[in-house]
């Protein structure tokens, strides 16, 4: 009796650590919002000067970055490609997931299909880029619409594996049923199987959004020629330009992690679990 | 019959389309990649074929075999440094606590904002800050420090990615089987040792191979960080790739280097699947 009381018991100790331990995670973004906050002139070379709260509360910064960087339309082109991306992501991978799934059992060419996607996934993305920058200049897609292609099919064999799995789940009898009442394959998986596979849809979404969200590389060589941004390539041409005016500079950067932080404010949990799932899967 | 006939052409009109989308992105520009690494194309104008001339060099290039010691390097201690921290954390965050879901959700900040954005934060702190407080120069001027620098954003990242799934790893151990400990007097480090560890095997595996395969194609740390310097001492192969692929007028040359990678990558994860996978079985 006296055990089980001990281990019901809060751990102080634990907690403070814990807590102390937060300083690391928070910090980085404290100095980078005391700086966004400040004026040239109040930024004094001791650190005290750099970490103080600043004297007067302006967000000129913040309005100056906005305008410098063209915030409203790199944001809206971060938002279209992830949007666009998603859509698009759902709906194919999960048909690809649906028919891999079912059938690799029964079918040498599925399996085949299975196997020859999934290993997708050890391909760099070093080894394509080049190739991929010189193929869609050829195709006329080296802006947005290559950069979406590029990551829907970059995100499909571990997308795929993940609905093929969850697919193992659900009852063959229920397609059975829809077909004896005369419904064709097509209509079947779009009434029935796709919005059964609702849990995975969000864990796909959100294993999907934020690795083309915060994604850098692949815009950075497909679309550099196009006179476009998204958020992290705004920053990035940001740093080139204007790199020596940090307090702009981290005006700027708080505002491209802002939209992010925002989206996991509201979705914690469905973050959370999204991550969780598509790792251990 | 012809109910299955229909069934079977709609499966097949469901795959191709998206087939062929993938042929064209992933596996066309592989082959064209593997094509280039037989060539000395500088991304413009003609090109001959030169055969194995562009492996022959890679293995006598001094700065491609720094870039791939220092990948290594950078891999090996990140995934360790990772490893260690988010094992601890996931501990502290699963055991009776104060606040656990706050806690929770702001360790895992870190993991969801952009790596090269958070580059550039750290590219000041180490640059200003640090160095006002150690009255040393900045690291990342240091050919000897840069790639310490780039292991803790590295690091301070990927931890709290780690830590969710060595949490999930923990919630799956059953509440008897410390029971059982207990009765044995296992506490602390044997406990873990011997209870916890063994049993979230499986999610030690996934951590190791998701550290290491992120961290060998590291490239917006080191964009934001040191852009290859100081004397090109943290220059990822993924950076290096990129640099003199896209702008150095090494396409050809550095599409050789890529193959190489890539073999690399797939050996290296099917090793570590093998090895972990025999590893699990013991349990």
């Amino acid at each position: 009796m006296k055990r089980q009381n001990k281990t019901e018991r809060v751990s102080w100790p634990v907690t403070i650590l814990l807590i102390l331990g937060l300083v690391t995670v928070i910090f980085p973004l404290y100095m980078a919002l005391m700086i966004a906050l400040k004026q040239p002139s109040e930024m004094t070379n001791s650190i005290a000067g750099i970490l103080s709260l600043p004297k007067t509360f302006s967000l000129d910064n913040f309005r100056e970055a906005m305008r410098v960087t063209d915030f409203w339309r790199s944001l809206f082109n971060s938002f279209l490609i992830t949007a666009v991306n998603l859509v698009i992501s759902i709906a194919l991978h999960s048909v690809i997931g649906y028919v891999l799934g079912r059938n690799r059992g029964s079918s040498k060419f599925y399996s085949f299909v299975y196997l020859y996607i999934v290993s997708g996934m050890f391909v760099p993305f070093a080894i394509l880029m080049m190739p991929l920058v010189k193929q869609t200049a050829q195709m006329g897609i080296a802006n947005i619409v290559g950069v979406i292609c590029c990551y829907v099919v970059f995100y499909m064999p571990m997308n795929m594996m993940l609905y093929s799995g969850y697919l193992v789940n659900i009852p063959l009898s229920l397609e059975e049923a829809a077909r004896v009442d005369g419904a064709s394959t097509w209509k079947t998986y779009w009434s029935i199987i796709f919005p059964i596979m609702k849990p995975m849809h969000a864990t796909v979404a959100v294993l999907t959004a934020l690795g083309t969200w915060n994604d850098v590389m692949t815009p950075l060589v497909i679309m550099s020629g196009s006179g476009m941004n998204t958020l992290p390539l705004a920053q990035m041409t940001f740093q080139t330009q204007f790199g020596t005016n940090y307090n702009l500079a981290f005006a700027s950067y708080l505002l491209a992690l802002l939209p992010i932080l925002i989206f996991y404010l509201f979705c914690q949990k469905q973050i959370l679990n999204g991550v969780v799932n598509g790792a251990v899967k | 019959m012809k109910k299955i006939n229909d069934r079977e052409r709609t499966y097949f009109f469901m795959t191709l389309p998206i087939l062929a989308l993938f042929f064209c992105f992933n596996t066309l520009p592989l082959i064209k990649g593997v094509i280039y690494s037989f060539t000395n194309f500088k991304g413009y104008g003609s090109y001959d074929w030169v055969g194995l001339r562009n492996y022959v060099d890679l293995f006598q290039d001094v700065r491609v075999g720094k870039s791939y010691l220092f990948t290594v390097k950078l891999a090996v201690t990140s995934t360790i440094v990772v490893n260690v921290l988010s094992l601890l954390l996931a501990l502290g965050l699963s055991s009776k606590i104060k606040f656990k879901s706050a806690l929770r959700g702001l360790y895992f900040i870190p993991n969801i904002l952009g790596a090269l954005v958070v580059g550039y934060i750290f590219n000041y702190f180490f640059t200003y800050i640090l160095p006002a407080v150690t009255k040393t120069t900045s690291m990342l001027a240091s050919t000897s420090w840069a790639w310490v620098a780039i292991v803790a954003v590295c690091a301070w990242q990927s931890v709290a990615m780690n830590t969710i799934i060595y949490i999930s790893g923990i919630q799956t151990v059953p509440e008897e089987v410390y029971e059982a400990g207990a009765i044995d007097g296992a506490t602390g480090w044997f406990k873990f040792k011997n209870l916890t560890f063994p049993l979230i095997m499986p999610f030690f595996t996934i951590n190791m191979v998701l550290c290491m395969k992120n961290f060998l194609m590291v490239f917006d740390q080191i964009m934001a960080l040191t852009k290859g310097g100081p004397a090109q001492s943290t220059e990822s192969i993924s950076y290096l790739i990129y640099n003199n692929g896209m702008a150095g007028g090494q396409f050809g040359f550095q599409s050789a280097n890529a193959v190489v990678f890539f073999v690399l990558i797939v050996a290296l994860s099917v090793a570590q699947t093998k090895f972990g996978s025999s590893k699990e079985e013991q349990l």
